[in-house]
């Protein structure tokens, strides 16, 4: 399966297109090809470093590429950065917006209660109701599995309905959710629209697992 | 809960792991690829290769291994060793790193760390620091000083200052060997460790002095470190990643345990 790849020059993308590849997938690369993005039967946006970095995909035109494939029903999986762009934007660039496909703005870890960023591996675990396409087969015991983290910056919860007992489901996006100092959405999923804050192709088998699945789904 | 990092080191010399009393009696501990999917494989949270031969005719030898030990590995993987330059920073990331450790040529050139942070992002860029704690200075630890060249020649800074200016110039993380405590498996350098992890608000990565289970267990609460780095005590099987967490798990130390 040929799985675009969007290079908007934040970090490396080598570690994501070798787990691809060793998922069975075949990556191609495009940092301004829109005509990649257009014929794209699935699409990764990586990213590491600095929201403000995404710009390069509004002055390329990816966004507008991007923003149709996703109406048109292409499975697509946002990664660190990848994912927080899916909401209206980040406090990191309060001038650059995101794809705002999700409502809310990433906010930064609180200062002088634990070192910002969060770096290491902490525990995502998986929302149950309704259950995500995306975690399917991480255990939702013991507090769940360990995933790879590297950022300062996260998705709120109050962008993402993680309880949803009391609302109707459609609402709920969360997929995962991971404690530090607060709780915060550590994956995300909505119809076509996949995030993880997580490096999945750092996360040794649990990410393995998880970008599997996002290769696997169909609707 | 964030849990601490216990991180596999591989020593490398033209293409194989090594291991050496402070860098003497070295002895061929095995396939770099080999050994960092079985680290892997047995619960280390990350690999460090750092290349200890670091000569120019060595560049090739190190990118080919760095290749072949990325290709099945799906945890983060730091190399360092004799990255002078941005463009040396490069080859490596596209060889497969996910980080990258500097340490002489950063004391050298310190806009080096914001310069590879700036295509790679902060959490790329590792700074590492060889200390020794100054026996004549009223505060041997607060006065501790950065050493090169393996530990033979002071650099005239101060570790705690020096860890600070990476931080402000975009390193991501701090890795800290204790040139005293390297080798001799007597325990890590927990007050130096805490001092530093007191200073900046990125993580600091122990190194120097792994033993035992309990040696970990007391740098990561005594000596605030954020991860501990061990080498000789993962190989010849002479303990495993899988047995230490287990044992560290047992006294309280929050560890990620392999599924």
């Amino acid at each position: 399966m040929r799985v675009t790849v969007i290079d908007y020059k934040a970090g490396n993308l080598t570690s994501v297109l070798k787990a691809l590849r060793h998922l069975g997938a075949e990556p191609v690369v495009t940092d301004s090809d829109l005509s990649l993005i257009e014929s794209a039967e699935r699409i990764v946006l990586p990213g590491v470093g600095h929201f403000a970095a995404t710009e390069r995909l509004d002055a390329t035109g990816m966004t507008g590429s991007i923003r149709e494939a996703v109406k048109r029903g292409v499975p697509f999986l946002g990664i660190c950065v990848g994912m927080q762009w899916l909401l209206g934007g980040s406090e990191e660039a309060p001038d650059q917006p995101g794809l705002g496909y999700f409502t809310g703005t990433c906010e930064r870890f609180p200062e002088k209660v634990e070192k910002v960023p969060h770096v290491g591996w902490n525990r995502i675990l998986p929302v149950v109701q309704p259950p995500s396409r995306l975690m399917a087969g991480v255990k939702q015991t013991d507090g769940g599995e360990y995933a790879y983290f590297t950022h300062s910056y996260y998705v709120p919860f109050n962008a993402v309905q993680v309880h949803p007992s009391d609302i109707p489901e459609p609402e709920n996006v969360a997929a995962s959710v991971t404690r530090y100092v607060i709780n915060f959405a550590s994956a995300v999923e909505h119809k076509n629209v996949f995030g993880v804050q997580f490096h999945p192709e750092k996360s040794g088998e649990t990410g393995l697992k998880i970008l599997r699945n996002f290769l696997e789904w169909t609707c | 809960m964030l849990t601490k990092r216990i991180i596999a080191c591989l020593d490398v010399h033209g293409g194989r792991v090594v291991k050496g009393v402070q860098f003497v009696d070295i002895v061929d501990a095995g396939d770099p690829a080999a050994l960092a999917a079985r680290h892997a494989r047995e619960g280390a949270d990350e690999i460090v290769l750092l290349d200890i031969t670091a000569t120019h005719e060595g560049r090739q030898t190190l990118l080919d291994t760095v290749r072949r030990t990325a290709r099945e590995l799906f945890v983060p993987f730091t190399v360092g060793g004799g990255i002078k330059s941005a463009e040396e920073a490069a080859q490596v990331f596209e060889a497969g790193a996910d980080k990258i450790s500097v340490n002489s040529a950063a004391l050298a050139d310190p806009t080096l760390i914001s310069e590879i942070g700036k295509s790679f992002g902060a959490q790329a860029v590792v700074v590492a620091i060889d200390a020794r704690r100054d026996p004549e200075a009223e505060d041997p630890v607060r006065d501790a000083q950065v050493f090169v060249q393996g530990g033979r020649k002071s650099a005239g800074r101060r570790v705690v200052e020096w860890a600070r200016e990476a931080e402000e110039r975009g390193a991501g993380e701090i890795l800290l060997t204790s040139m005293d405590s390297d080798g001799t498996r007597a325990g890590f350098d927990c007050e130096l460790t805490a001092a530093v992890s007191e200073a900046v608000n990125i993580p600091v990565i122990a190194s120097g002095g792994a033993g035992t289970v309990a040696h970990f267990a007391d740098v990561f609460g005594r000596g605030k470190a954020d991860a501990a780095l061990a080498a000789s005590i993962f190989h010849f099987g002479v303990s495993s990643a899988r047995s230490l967490k287990e044992e560290l798990v047992a006294v309280g130390v929050p560890v990620r345990l392999p599924c």
